[in-house]
């Protein structure tokens, strides 16, 4: 069994390697190569699923060390896999969404004339991000991190002849580096406090940790947060996300809404041990939390374009899920939940989107779709189930999942759990908004079609069946994953022998809180219906409230990093190029110019006659017997 | 002399054996016990030297090179299979000791040098036997070196002798008779040894430096300059072994430096010098002269320059090589063996000879036009690393040298190699601007030449690092950080001019009459694929000849 984790990785590492080095005669063949590897991956992980339930709870974790990486004394780099209940949820996520993406993208990607290097960036990414979660030391877990951040920005810059794209990409990356760079001095940390990167070893001594190592781990505790942050889009890192949604849809739907961005809810929740013994730590993974629910929420209610409302939304529902893990034993259980069940309806509602760009020539701005639901039924109808599960409609998937970190967020009691609870009702309400302006300006309404730039009508029509089968999976998914999962609290029980959980001690009642949150579903699903459901939606955007305005430009985010962060590293540089050429260059451009000018002179002295040799070696001879002679006298 | 002779007769028995003693009358004078075994890699080479002498006046001429070339790379061999035997029997670790009356010392040190100088002399006799890069003369091969060394340049008797196709096939026989003087050198336990030492090698190399086939006047006035100097440092040296005589009463270095310890028995003699350390001093200031001019240490450099750019390049590149591992391994075992107990004196002064030799050699050759000179210099300031690393008088220090030699030794002989190819209708296009855009013409043998270059600078995964590493570090180990210091700083200057080179070989336009590179034989090819080869090899697993350097890193006393 050990054995098949290590498949598991290699499996989609060899379609990238097959894929991105066998040239043009697979580009026939190679999207199905890709999807077939994908697909065995995924076969791997419910074997290993079915051994892993088959054994008693104490006994499933798997561990497998392959080889060590960087043998050298006192810094042992290995590698080696470890699978328990944390991973196998990821691994199933990422191997089962990611095998439906690919299916979809064969469709979706089929007159893409660069499809197989596509397909060969697909299985790159789940290569990377399956060593991520699978890594059992986080030396290793950063290789993952950096290969999904490489696979994102190819994916996000995949039509790069298009210039937004290509700028997307690199901003993408460019901001990750920022969390990366949280992520390697966090790991720097670890190692110089506690000699390992491994898992096994750090954690039992984070709970050992003395005074001044306390402190440390506080600090490892905000570099991991500034590592989640950047991979999850959230406050501050969060301005890449919505140009990311310049890749394919494909993409936007594996990486930027299931799998990729909840990278930094696995860091957290993983290093439970670390967040767990600095409570400072855990209130900045909790605000940062907050504060993104309810910017990906604003934000999502101004956007006119489909996927960057979905992207908006998908910021938001990971900021949910980070306050849950900032919460600590009580959150864990439900943060993972909840990206299970996101991982599902947000796919689906990416695929629909996808769906329905590919009928509507490419089209995004929601102010020109209207009227698609008879155009597109099983679009319609897979993307209405998104939308149900994730609003929180009762009896789907969201519901049950939002509802448990509304709770939990109450029940961490106190002014602060008051605090948390509230914004994570008001986030609800305000998702219902938006989702519901999203479905409507989409699917209802009358038509409000325009020609694409080369004067085509668009001709809306359902997409083929590579397209619409794993919609209608993932709709499944979205429908009932929440439901099975609760059923005896089923999940609870799975996960937490790895997490831990507690109940903590709710001020509010269940029933309250599930009473609030179907108040304010109500309220938001009402108000936008207000707004885009009994008017006509203009076509052009109106020019809004002044917070409309802001929202539609990610409430600042990116005025703000240009002022703060772009015009001041200009400045710095501009600085420290003055300083180059005026101090550097001068040091290092006189220093060159007088060796050579001494070299010159020196080179005189070599004339050519034996006579002057002789002197100078004379005089040498002098000069050493003289000091010699007065070494001995002083 | 005779007088000083009688006083160590009536003085001490242990004193120097056989020297001492042979002045003392036919009635007293005592087998002399020799160890053949021990000395067999020298008397290998000079027997085979003999025969190539004998080849040389009684084979016909059309057979002499074939001969020549056959019996020196056998005889070669067969010596260092012989130094391998030693070592493998323990000579150089639990064995080592003191043989031939004790006038030479067979130890680590000993038999590391004496297999480097012997796989060096092997590689040279490859590129001295080259044939294919000049061009034909009269329809016959000829090689780098003259017709007729005797005939005057320029004169009929060197016409009538190129016009016969006559070649010096007297090098090779040369070249054995050099080889063996520069095994005993780094051996030698006594002054005098030392001494006759030098005096065989150098001598050959005198007459070597003058054999060159073009630029005959240049190659001439290159060997007179280095005879001239050479004599001159020779005096140095013997006046230096005349003083440390009279201090101590015996040429021997163990003696010499038990009584600078004080542990030498107090005879009549002793007493009239005990106390002078002025001759100690001056002596052992005169000595270190002499050697250090062999290395080319600053003041005592200004001859290389001139020398390795006249000198046939063939002999530039055995005699910047194998010289300088001989003359390293001389001057270790003096300052290791004879005057540990004087390093307080001596080390103020190696500093400053040691920094001025780094500096000066980086800094003149950043000027430098012509490769051989370049070469040169920059030899000037491999010395000066070298010796940092044996100021750091420690065990790392000894096997970081002998390391760093084994090193520098197999890319000079490379570099000097490739020199001879790069030629126009003059001959070899030493002129560095002469070489600008190689890299687009021959880009096999300027990326050749840049794997030299990248050694010298001491680039990572060349010998170059592993040996600057090794030294830089003894000598910090040693106490000796200033000297580390000066020493990366002249590293600096000196990575300039050799990535100049580079860029002018691979970033350059090449120039319309530009020099050719000439196909060579398998000879010079195989000797620089062994420069190449033993550059890489030392550069990327240097640890296993580190280990052997460090194990052959004890003096015998």
């Amino acid at each position: 069994m050990e054995t098949l984790i290590g498949l598991l990785v290699a499996a989609p590492l060899l379609g990238a390697g097959i894929l991105l080095t066998g040239g043009r005669r697979l580009d026939r063949t190679g999207h199905l190569i890709g999807t077939l590897l994908a697909l065995v991956s995924f076969a791997f992980a419910v074997v290993l699923f079915a051994d892993m339930l088959g054994k008693d709870t104490a006994q499933r974790t798997l561990t497998s060390h392959l080889w060590t990486w960087v043998p050298v004394e006192g810094f042992q780099a290995q590698v080696g896999f470890q699978l328990d209940q944390l991973s196998m949820t990821f691994v199933l996520l990422i191997t089962g969404v990611g095998s439906l993406i690919h299916i979809y993208s064969i469709g979706y990607m089929a007159h893409d004339e660069r499809r197989r290097r596509f397909f060969g960036y697909l299985n790159l990414f789940l290569a990377a991000m399956l060593l991520l979660v699978l890594a059992d030391n986080y030396f290793l877990l950063y290789a993952g991190w950096e290969g999904v951040g490489l696979a994102s920005y190819l994916l996000i810059g995949f039509w790069q002849h298009k210039p937004s794209a290509a700028t997307a990409a690199k901003k993408a990356f460019i901001v990750n580096r920022v969390g990366d760079i949280g992520l390697s001095i966090g790991i720097m940390l670890m190692f110089t406090t506690f000699g390992s990167f491994a898992f096994a070893d750090v954690f039992p001594k984070v709970a050992q940790a003395s005074g001044t190592q306390h402190a440390t781990v506080t600090g490892i505790g905000f570099m991991l947060l500034l590592a989640a942050c950047g991979k999850s889009a959230q406050v501050p890192l969060q301005s890449w996300l919505g140009d990311a949604m310049e890749g394919p849809t494909p993409v936007s739907a594996l990486i930027h809404a299931a799998t990729m961005v909840t990278a930094g809810v696995y860091l957290i929740t993983r290093s439970s041990a670390i967040f767990n013994a600095a409570p400072d730590a855990q209130t900045a993974v909790v605000t940062v939390g907050a504060v993104t629910l309810l910017f990906g929420a604003i934000v999502g209610c101004a956007k006119d374009d489909i996927k960057k409302a979905l992207a908006g939304s998908t910021m938001s529902q990971i900021g949910y899920m980070i306050m849950a893990a900032g919460l600590g034993p009580i959150g864990y259980v439900f943060a993972i939940m909840h990206l299970v069940t996101h991982g599902f309806f947000k796919a689906g509602l990416f695929l629909g989107a996808g769906s329905v760009m590919h009928g509507m020539n490419d089209e995004v701005d929601m102010r020109r779709y209207g009227a698609l639901r008879s155009y597109m039924p099983i679009t319609f109808v897979t993307f209405g189930l998104g939308y149900l599960a994730i609003i929180g409609f009762p009896g789907l998937s969201g519901f049950f999942s939002k509802d448990k970190i509304i709770e939990a967020a109450f029940a961490k009691g106190g002014g602060e759990g008051w605090i948390l609870g509230s914004a994570a009702l008001l986030g609800a309400a305000i998702t219902a908004f938006y989702m519901t302006r999203v479905m409507i300006m989409t699917f209802f309404g009358e038509k409000r079609w325009q020609p694409d730039a080369e004067g085509h009508e668009p001709h809306p029509h359902e997409s083929p069946a590579t397209m619409t089968v794993p919609m209608i999976v993932l709709a499944f998914g979205s429908v009932f994953a929440g439901g099975l999962f609760s059923i005896n609290s089923a999940f609870v029980k799975w996960l937490e022998p790895v997490t831990g959980h507690s109940e903590g001690n709710s001020p509010v009642s269940t029933a309250t809180v599930t009473a609030g949150t179907m108040v304010v579903l109500v309220v938001g699903v009402a108000l936008a219906w207000a707004m885009y459901g009994r008017r006509p939606v203009p076509a052009v955007a109106p020019r809004g409230s002044l917070l409309t305005r802001a929202a539609r430009r990610d409430l600042l985010q990116d005025d703000f990093n240009h002022v703060v962060l772009v015009r001041g590293g200009e400045h710095l540089t501009r600085s420290l190029v003055y300083l180059d050429h005026s101090l550097v260059d001068g040091v290092v451009n006189g220093t060159a110019a007088s060796v050579g000018g001494l070299s010159g002179r020196l080179r005189r002295v070599q004339n050519g006659y034996v006579r002057s040799y002789a002197v100078s070696m004379l005089g040498g001879t002098a000069l050493v017997v003289a000091a010699t002679l007065l070494m001995r006298a002083v | 002399m005779s007088a000083s002779v009688t006083r160590v007769q009536g003085a001490h028995g242990a004193v120097h054996g056989l020297w001492a003693q042979a002045a003392a009358g036919p009635d007293r004078f005592p087998t002399p016990h020799i160890e053949y075994a021990q000395l067999s890699p020298v008397l290998i080479v000079f027997g085979v030297a003999c025969v190539g002498i004998l080849a040389e006046a009684f084979l016909p001429r059309r057979n002499r090179y074939t001969a020549q070339v056959v019996l020196s790379v056998v005889g070669l061999a067969a010596a260092f299979a012989a130094v391998i035997a030693l070592a493998e029997k323990g000579y150089g670790t639990t064995k080592a000791h003191i043989a031939a009356m004790g006038a030479v010392a067979v130890d680590g040190p000993t038999l590391f040098l004496q297999g480097t100088i012997l796989l060096v002399a092997v590689v040279a006799v490859l590129t001295f036997a080259e044939r294919r890069l000049d061009p034909m003369a009269h329809g016959r091969h000829v090689d780098s070196f003259a017709a007729q060394g005797s005939a005057v340049p320029g004169s009929d008797q060197e016409k009538a002798a190129v016009r016969a196709g006559f070649t010096s096939t007297e090098v090779f026989p040369l070249l054995l008779f050099a080889v063996g003087g520069m095994l005993i050198f780094p051996a030698a336990n006594d002054l005098l040894t030392l001494f006759v030492a030098l005096e065989v090698f150098s001598l050959p190399l005198y007459i070597l430096c003058a054999l060159a086939r073009r630029n005959r006047l240049m190659s001439q006035e290159a060997a007179v300059k280095y005879f001239l100097l050479g004599a001159f440092s020779s005096a140095f040296l013997l006046f230096g072994i005349a003083l440390l005589y009279g201090f101590a009463g015996s040429v021997s270095y163990g003696q010499i430096s038990r009584v600078i310890d004080g542990t030498a028995p107090m005879t009549p003699a002793l007493a009239n010098t005990t106390g002078n350390d002025a001759l100690l001093l001056i002596g052992l200031a005169m000595v270190t002269v002499g050697l250090l001019f062999k290395v080319g240490a600053v003041p005592f450099h200004m001859w290389t320059p001139d020398v390795y750019q006249g000198a046939p390049t063939p002999v530039t590149g055995f005699m910047a090589a194998a010289t300088k591992v001989a003359a390293f391994g001389a001057l270790l075992r003096l300052l290791y063996v004879v005057l540990p107990g004087l390093r307080w004196d001596w080390r103020p002064v190696l500093w400053g000879v040691a920094i001025a030799t780094m500096v000066i050699g980086a800094v003149i050759a950043v000027t430098q036009t012509d490769v051989k000179r370049l070469l040169a210099y920059s030899s000037v300031a491999h010395a000066g690393f070298i010796l940092a690393g044996v100021l750091a008088t420690s065990r790392t220090g000894v096997s970081s040298v002998l390391f760093y030699l084994a090193a520098y030794s197999f890319v000079t002989l490379g570099a000097f190699a490739v020199v001879t190819l790069v030629r126009d209708a003059g001959g070899e296009a030493t002129h560095l601007s002469r070489w600008a855009g190689l890299g687009r013409r021959s880009p096999l043998v300027a990326a050749v030449f840049a794997v030299f270059l990248l050694a010298f600078a001491g680039i990572p995964l060349t010998s170059g690092f592993a040996g600057k590493f090794a030294v830089f570090k003894a000598a910090a180990q040693g106490g000796a950080m200033p000297l580390v210091i000066v020493g990366v700083i002249s590293s600096a200057i000196a990575a300039f001019f050799y990535v100049r080179v580079i860029v002018l070989m691979f970033f350059s336009e090449p120039k319309v009459d530009g020099p050719s590179v000439a196909v060579p034989s398998p000879l010079t090819s195989t000797a620089i694929a062994i420069g190449v080869a033993v550059t890489l090899v030392l550069g990327l697993a240097p640890q296993y000849f580190l280990d052997l350097a460090d194990k052959a890193g004890v003096f015998v006393r």
